[in-house]
């Protein structure tokens, strides 16, 4: 019987410049975090993407669930005040962004 | 009875000639690496031999084009389409058929600690400075290519009982064609003097050491040096191997000359 000889599964997070926060690019197969990293170069980071590469194990991801929806995110529907929008930015900061 | 070889080439003549030598091992090592598009042992390896073949064919293509803009002739593609095995200077090394996984990651090893080498010289020689900057952006991807070879050489030597076996093979057959590397002709040292070419010669002991070193790491032993190597393909004289990888790679440009993307 043929066993599952898979290489392991790994997501791949890329950073698109300096300071940005990284983002989910998707996930390859390979034996090894070296090899890993090289597979999401060889797959992502083609086409000058960006300026670093995180390669996680994808089983080491705990993810919440769909059944999580309500509890998890619900709650900010009802809390406008939580958003920043009703304070007035003073002109000096508006200028520096 | 002995000859005595004078250069006769113009200084026009020897820089392309440096530049044909380059280009042709670039152009048929990616071309070999091309042939496992569509045939890697993994979706992501085969992404990754088919980048690497592109780095290799684009380098090609930009000393190319250089080449052509010194001679003054309008189309680079002519010196990959429309020579004959004899005109080209590649090391036999990087004709050979492509064999299994570990064939071809050994060639890509052993080339590319070569690449890095003399590009390292290179770069710290030549004084013309349009083939100074492509050689200098070229070294970056030969740096990853050294890096990705290596990586499997490891993993292939120290992996499981038939990795390590056909991979050693592997080194052992294709080692008679390493000497070529670092063989110097009358060419080479006429480029030397006017600093488009570095003594190769010299760049035997770094490479090995560093060949030794993974090997050593990998669980697999050198081959032995001292062994008959194979010559002559600077000056035209290949393996049976190039001819045919040649009637793949031109025959529909030679079939039909004015086709095009369109």
């Amino acid at each position: 019987m043929k066993t599952n000889q898979e290489w392991p599964l790994w997501e791949v997070f890329y950073q698109p410049g300096n300071g940005k926060p990284f983002e989910h690019a998707g996930s390859v197969h390979a034996p090894d975090a070296e090899m890993a990293l090289q597979n999401a170069r060889d797959t992502y980071a083609r086409r000058n993407e960006g300026i670093a590469i995180w390669v996680v194990p994808s089983d080491q991801i705990t993810a919440s669930t769909p059944e999580d929806v309500g509890p998890f995110f619900d709650p900010a529907n009802d809390k406008a005040y939580r958003h920043p929008q009703f304070y007035s930015v003073p002109r000096a900061v508006k200028k520096r962004k | 009875m002995s000859k005595k070889i004078t250069n006769t080439k113009t200084d026009k003549e020897l820089i392309i000639e440096i530049l044909l030598r380059l280009a042709d091992d670039r152009l048929i090592h990616g071309h070999r690496l091309s042939e496992w598009t569509g045939h890697g042992p993994e979706l992501e390896e085969d992404l990754a031999l088919a980048n690497v073949a592109l780095d290799m064919i684009g380098h090609a293509a930009a000393l190319y084009r250089y080449a052509a803009v010194i001679e003054g002739n309008p189309d680079e593609d002519y010196y990959a389409y429309f020579r004959d095995d004899i005109d080209f200077k590649n090391v036999a090394m990087v004709e050979l058929p492509k064999g299994d996984f570990a064939y071809t990651i050994t060639r890509q090893f052993l080339f590319s600690v070569y690449s890095y080498f003399l590009y390292e010289k290179l770069i710290e020689t030549v004084e013309n400075e349009q083939f100074n900057g492509m050689l200098q952006k070229h070294f970056k991807e030969i740096k990853y290519h050294l890096r990705h070879s290596r990586e499997w050489v490891l993993r292939l030597g120290d992996g499981t009982k038939e990795s390590h076996e056909r991979i050693q093979n592997a080194f052992d057959e294709i080692w008679m064609y390493t000497g070529e590397l670092f063989s110097m002709d009358e060419t080479e040292h006429t480029a030397i003097e006017k600093n488009l070419f570095v003594d190769v010669s010299e760049l035997k002991a770094p490479w090995l050491e560093f060949v030794k070193e993974t090997l050593e790491e990998a669980t697999l032993s050198l081959p032995d040096d001292d062994q008959y190597m194979f010559t002559g393909s600077r000056q035209g004289r290949h393996t049976e191997h190039l001819g045919h990888l040649l009637a793949q790679m031109q025959f529909l440009r030679r079939s039909y000359p004015d086709a095009d993307w369109k």
